[in-house]
């Protein structure tokens, strides 16, 4: 094969004469940054589920299953005040961490999880209590799949939570850095994020 | 100073002992980017061998206006698959195979930023194939609605059963869209975080600009198909009432969230493609790629209008007047960026030394094709004539122009480009050429004929037509049935030279980028130490001409 080239031999050489260096990357930094990628792709599949549900519940003509009045929202608002001030105590739990007071970051981080477990009990509670299925028209499907998409959040959250606290209780296992907490705390606000906004538009836009 | 990225020759001539992969590493749970990256071109490629009977059986019951070779269930089912092989099993993971491959190379890195996540997207690839496969054996068979799977025909379940092919269908493309997510973050991090010093964004070669923007799409676009296909899974399992019209559902939603993804997917598929045509022109015409850096920022112009285009494919679904002028304009937009890619590549072969190898032919007739394509895109974008031609053979024509024409064949060029960095060995130039020749022929023959029959008014997804249209779907299938052999020369020439072709140099195209200055087939480590990088990408025929045939490394040793 003749390959011709029009490469200058100064420019060759010029290039040539560079140095270099041996260069590490930061794996935390990386992990950390892929995981916010992550979190905003997931957004959108929320986004989406959002996005159908305001595009039914303004076209359906009857967008309540017959016999069902309405959702009730003192359960829910309750629910809704512990899994956002949850968001706060996790925010207290890796600072703990951050200065070393590990007691203070298991007792914090363990809160968090009652909160959260607790979240996902009350959800239980309003499930089996309502009166209409997944299957009763548009929206008792849309409202089992975004609370049921949302809890399901919820709950990898709390067990990425437990695994996050078995690995604190390893002395010095936190010592050099701590990605799974940090990776494990933003999840829980994005899931909090996300609540917030499925409130409003199920329980308080009906 | 225009050159790359060279560093010190010390480099070029110690990496040079040989990398610890036998054939048998292509069989395992590898986190090597190189190895992965050939594990997912290979895949695909067996797939798109897969696709490409069901595109002859295709062919085959259209050569008579008759439905005489297969029944109509049958002939569903195949051009369902077919387009659905095609696309999630052939063009989506054998770009992402080549990227895998080259990204890191070409930023100087030493792989991907998560290896192993990049081992579990790839091994998903075979998981969903076989899935999707296993619907042949179903009774009843795989889906028939269409790779787009549009609500209510696809909520149509005649045996009853839960497990049908439609419900494969939609696990797979669920596992798909996984996997191209999680493809999707390994890609935007490594391409933002892992650089070599020096590789500013804008000393990244228009490739990874294009992967980069690629990549952007399929992480905003993606989700939405997945939220859409979790939805119409439900519907069609436990019965919810989303896109079924009987229930209350709105069947058209459905059409918005996939074509707010498969829209921008589009660009998914052709972005590297553009990226493959702006590393290969300059290196066979030896000039500069052209107004590089407006080339590299129309990549991420692009991505970001595709997202407000999707409309333009439901023009014909009772969308209101004004939502219509709205993505009318909006795909007309597209067009710029993507006109100012065509442009620069013209001016980059304008008045240069054309080498005419087999990569530079594909890339050629490729980027012929693509302007064809281009142009009835935009007619497809005015919605006049959408209403007419709608669901017609002339759509079909559009997108194998770009599908087959535009990015099947840069995948090729792309293939015989990069073949001797892969393997070590040179492949065969003149079954490369025979390859070629073929294809573009057989892709003419195959695709120019569904112009005419369109604006005639030939339905798509037919399987028997009126006799007035027997004439051009006769050499439809003749071009069919060639593009079917071109393949033959191509494993041949792959398999061939692989196992025994002729030892390739460490860079036979006398081409720049750093992926050219590692041994061929690269080490494991990519770079023993990793290069600073100096200047920007294509600095080709900035002065006199080197003698030909002078090696790298002897030019290194030459100088030092
Ligand atoms: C200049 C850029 C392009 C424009 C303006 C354009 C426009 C269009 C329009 C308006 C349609 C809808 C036709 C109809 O349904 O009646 C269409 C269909 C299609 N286009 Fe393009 N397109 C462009 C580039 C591409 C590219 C790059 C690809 C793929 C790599 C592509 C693949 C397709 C496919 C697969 C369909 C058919 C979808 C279906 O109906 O199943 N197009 N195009
Ligand atoms: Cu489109």
């Amino acid at each position: 094969m003749t390959v011709n080239s029009s490469i200058s031999r100064e420019e060759l050489q010029e290039s040539l004469e560079t140095r270099t260096v041996e260069h590490t990357h930061d794996e935390a930094a990386n992990s950390m940054f892929g995981f916010i990628v992550f979190l905003l792709s997931e957004s959108i599949i929320f986004l989406s589920f959002f996005a159908g549900y305001i595009v039914y519940k303004t076209t359906t003509p009857d967008w309540l299953p017959p016999g069902v009045e309405g959702l009730e929202v003192r359960e829910p608002a309750i629910n809704t005040v512990i899994l956002v001030s949850s968001s706060f105590v996790i925010y207290f739990a890796e600072l703990a961490l951050k200065r070393h007071n590990m007691w203070g970051f298991r007792l914090l981080w363990s809160t968090t999880m009652a909160m959260g477990s607790y979240f996902l009990y009350g959800q239980a509670v309003e499930w089996s209590s309502l009166h209409f299925s997944v299957t009763s028209g548009v929206f008792g499907g849309m409202f089992y799949l975004l609370t049921g998409f949302h809890g399901l959040h919820v709950f990898t959250g709390v067990v990425l939570q437990l695994i996050m606290l078995v690995r604190s209780l390893i002395p010095g296992n936190y010592d050099q850095g701590h990605f799974g907490v940090d990776a494990t705390s933003l999840f829980w606000h994005f899931v909090d994020v996300i609540w917030i906004i499925l409130f409003f538009l199920i329980y308080i836009w009906q | 100073m225009t050159n790359t990225q060279i560093e010190n020759p010390k480099i070029l001539l110690e990496t040079h002992h040989h990398p610890p992969t036998t054939w048998k590493t292509y069989f395992t749970f590898s986190t090597d980017h190189k190895v992965i990256g050939i594990q997912y071109i290979v895949t695909s490629f067996i797939f798109f061998l897969i696709g490409g009977i069901l595109a002859m059986i295709i062919r085959g019951e259209l050569i008579t206006p008759e439905a005489d070779l297969v029944d109509r269930t049958v002939y569903n089912a195949m051009f369902t698959m077919h387009g659905t092989i095609m696309l999630f099993l052939w063009t989506f993971p054998v770009l992402v195979g080549l990227a895998n491959y080259l990204v890191p190379l070409m930023i100087g890195a030493r792989d991907m930023a998560f290896p192993r996540l990049n081992a579990v997207a790839f091994w998903m690839v075979p998981v969903f194939g076989i899935i999707l496969m296993a619907s042949f054996f179903l009774p009843g068979g795989p889906a028939q609605a269409g790779w787009w799977s549009y609500p209510p025909v696809s909520l149509q379940n005649p045996t009853g059963n839960l497990i049908n092919g439609q419900f494969l269908w939609l696990i797979a493309v669920a596992i798909s869209g996984v996997s191209s997510i999680m493809g999707g973050v390994n890609f935007v991090t490594t391409i933002v975080k892992m650089r070599a010093p020096g590789m500013t964004f804008f000393r990244m070669p228009a490739y990874v600009w294009a992967v980069f923007s690629a990549q952007i799409i399929q992480l905003f676009g993606l989700p939405a198909l997945t939220a859409g296909a979790v939805m119409l899974l439900l519907d069609l399992s436990i019965g919810t009432a989303f896109f079924d019209p009987a229930k209350g559902g709105n069947a058209v939603l459905f059409q918005h969230f996939f074509w707010f993804y498969s829209h921008p997917a589009v660009y998914v598929i052709i972005l590297p493609v553009f990226g493959i045509f702006s590393e290969i022109f300059p290196v066979y015409s030896r000039k500069p790629l052209f107004g590089y850096k407006v080339v590299a920022v129309s990549s991420l112009l692009i991505a970001g209008v595709s997202g407000f285009v999707w409309v333009h494919h439901m023009f014909a679904s009772g969308t209101p007047a004004w939502m219509r002028i709205v993505f009318m304009v909006s795909t007309m937009f597209v067009s710029v960026p993507t006109g100012i890619k065509v442009f620069a590549w013209v001016a980059t072969i304008w008045g240069g030394k054309l080498r005419l190898t087999t990569p530079m032919l594909f890339a050629l007739g490729g980027l012929i094709m693509f302007v064809f394509a281009g142009i009835t895109g935009i007619m497809l974008s005015s919605v006049p004539i959408d209403i007419h031609v709608n669901n017609t053979y002339f759509v079909v024509g559009h997108f194998h122009y770009v599908l087959y024409g535009t990015v099947t064949m840069g995948m090729f060029a792309a293939f015989y480009h990069w073949f001797p960095k892969m393997t070590g060995r040179m492949y065969y130039e003149g079954l490369g050429k025979l390859h070629f020749w073929l294809s573009f022929i057989g892709t003419n023959l195959n695709f120019l004929p569904m112009h005419p029959l369109g604006l005639q008014g030939m339905l798509r997804r037919v399987s028997s037509y009126d006799p007035e249209y027997a004439f051009w779907n006769v050499i439809a299938s003749i071009g069919g049935f060639l593009l079917g052999m071109s393949t033959l020369p191509f494993i041949l020439n792959m398999i061939g030279s692989w196992v025994q072709g002729e030892k390739a140099p460490d860079n036979p195209w006398r081409a720049i980028g750093l992926e050219w200055l590692v041994a061929s087939p690269p080490p494991v480590e990519n770079f023993e130490e990793i290069p600073v990088v100096i200047s920007e990408p294509y600095g080709y025929g900035k002065s006199e001409p080197l003698t030909a045939n002078l090696e790298k490394q002897e030019l290194a040793r030459d100088l030092n």
